[in-house]
């Protein structure tokens, strides 16, 4: 299977704090890759460098490569090209307060579709997609807030898929959820992987093995092992990641 | 089973104690506390029923339809056109003030590093501006609009004051509107490939939308309440002002009015007015600022 993002000897620092080091990984094509590891470690920070949401940060800086289908991202690509490609989700269900529709129709819209029968075209394809059209078709002109968290963060996931992305980016999707909103959104996202390359950060070693192909295990700003999930929590490598794994600290 | 129950008794055993102890030390003192808070409430009530009271009892015997007359004469001192030189008045300053404002606040808010110095700097100065009393911004805008640029007492002149007095107020209650706009949805936003401009225009100002319109009827409200920076750049015509012309805000009429000690009458019935402006455009911005969170 082909690489989708190539991760080349990356560096990450706030200010002086030398957040990630000398970072190597490839992303597969269709598969899910899991970042997990304690908190502080990194990964949330290595997600956000894919799609270059850390350039809102101040004092950021960042060395190496990082190239998305070959194109080195931080060079020669725009910015808000990149960020259609390579959508996200965020921890916590952040709908805009606005109608469920607008919402949806918010990427596409910002990318110059305006034609109505197209754009309800999207939404539907895209509700259906993150498996909440059933839930949502009767009240689309509703604001977004007034759903339950699971339901949002639902929507917040057609949201990203409705200005199609190659690229789906979930940081900690799930952490704000209760355990059927989890385990919905979880079986979503083996069925997106048919479509999309999926990046997941989790903090649930649980639901790392339950969805992803490959899993990633970062320590302290240094990613540890990385290989194939089942793999990985049956014969880890490293004795630092067993011991993370076997639930020895983290 | 024991365990559910012994859970239960132990917790109604702790909420014993606490009404105990409440009851043996805390009883008159806590009657004293909502004693206080009632009479704070009480009086607070009392003095606003007072003043509306006392005004609308002196003024509305004396609303005759000869005071909103479209000309004021000296035997006939019509409000009418005082009514429409505050509503000009107060078009010319928020279409002066609001623009500039939001913009800036915009800029401190969304553009700019945070903790920049030039963000430091115009901070201070903002807070500077608001502190200074109206009567300094009347002298400004005497000694440079009416006298330097040659403006003349004028509608222009008032508005351009008004609108410096009540910048760093726009600016101020927009620039805490735009922070109170959660980090959350600008990251969404910018998670889907909007720049920062589309951000800002679509989700960051409708969703600060409330706040920032508090903040413009509050300026409206000064600027219907002013007299002091009027005075020395509006002048007191009593007519309907062009751009360039002198005239007279409803406070100011009410001032000019009880100034000349002949007119004591009508200038409670001006008060009546420009106390029911001020409730209607309350009442208002309220309706309006629900129904814009509503959505």
């Amino acid at each position: 299977m082909e690489n989708k993002i190539e991760i080349r000897d990356m560096n990450l620092y706030y200010g002086d704090f030398h957040a990630l080091h000398g970072i190597d990984l490839d992303i597969r094509a269709n598969e899910i890759t899991a970042f997990i590891g304690p908190s502080g470690c990194g990964k949330s920070t290595l997600l956000r460098s894919l799609n270059r949401m850390n350039d809102l940060v101040e004092g950021c800086k960042i060395t190496g490569d990082i190239t998305l289908d070959g194109e080195d991202i931080y060079k020669d690509c725009d910015v808000n090209r990149l960020r259609k490609r390579v959508g996200m989700v965020f921890q916590k269900p952040n709908p805009f307060p606005m109608s469920i529709y607008d919402n949806i129709a918010y990427g596409p819209r910002t990318h110059g579709i305006k034609s109505r029968v197209r754009l309800d075209e999207i939404v539907e394809t895209s509700l259906r997609h993150a498996a909440i059209w059933e839930e949502t078709k009767d009240c689309l002109k509703k604001s977004a807030l007034s759903m339950s968290g699971g339901q949002q963060q639902r929507i917040c996931i057609a949201r990203a898929l409705a200005a199609d992305p190659e690229v789906l980016l979930m940081d900690e999707p799930t952490s704000a959820l209760d355990p059927i909103s989890t385990a919905k959104i979880e079986d979503l996202v083996l069925e997106l992987k048919k479509d999309y390359t999926i990046v997941m950060v989790t903090h649930n070693m649980q639901q790392a093995t339950r969805v992803s192909d490959i899993t990633a295990f970062f320590l302290l700003g240094d990613m540890i092992e990385v290989g194939k999930t089942e793999q990985l929590f049956s014969m880890p490598q490293d004795k630092r990641t067993e011991d993370y794994i076997t639930g020895r600290f983290g | 089973m024991t365990g559910p129950a012994t859970l239960g008794t132990a917790a109604r055993r702790g909420a014993e104690t606490k009404t105990t102890m409440r009851s043996t030390y805390g009883r008159g003192r806590a009657k004293l506390q909502k004693g206080l808070v009632y009479g704070a409430a009480f009086l607070t009530f009392a003095v606003l029923l007072f003043l509306i009271g006392y005004i609308l009892i002196s003024g509305i015997p004396h609303l005759k339809s000869s005071l909103f007359a479209l000309q004021y004469t000296s035997e006939n001192v019509s409000m009418l056109p005082a009514m429409i030189t505050t509503v000009e008045m107060t078009v010319l300053a928020l279409l002066l003030a609001v623009p500039f404002g939001l913009f800036t606040a915009v800029y401190l808010n969304e553009y700019a590093a945070r903790g920049s110095r030039l963000v430091r700097v115009i901070r201070i100065t903002t807070e500077t501006l608001s502190g200074i009393p109206s009567i300094v911004f009347g002298l400004f805008g005497m000694l440079f609009f009416v006298t330097r640029l040659h403006w003349g007492y004028s509608l222009l002149a008032g508005a351009m004051t008004l609108a410096i007095m009540i910048l760093p107020l726009i600016m101020r209650t927009a620039e805490e509107a735009l922070m109170a706009v959660p980090d959350s949805f600008r990251e969404a936003s910018f998670g889907l490939g909007a720049g920062r401009l589309r951000t800002v225009f679509r989700i960051v100002l409708p969703s600060a939308m409330p706040g920032i319109l508090s903040g413009v009827i509050l300026g409206i409200g000064r600027i219907v309440g002013e007299t002091a920076a009027l005075i020395f750049t509006a002048g007191t015509m009593a007519q309907i002002p062009g751009l360039l012309q002198s005239g007279r805000t409803l406070a100011i009429h009410m001032y000019v009015l009880s100034g000349e000690g002949l007119h004591m009458n009508e200038a409670y019935a001006t008060a009546v007015v420009l106390l029911v402006v001020v409730l209607l455009m309350n009442t208002l911005s309220a309706l309006v600022a629900k129904k814009l969170t509503k959505k």
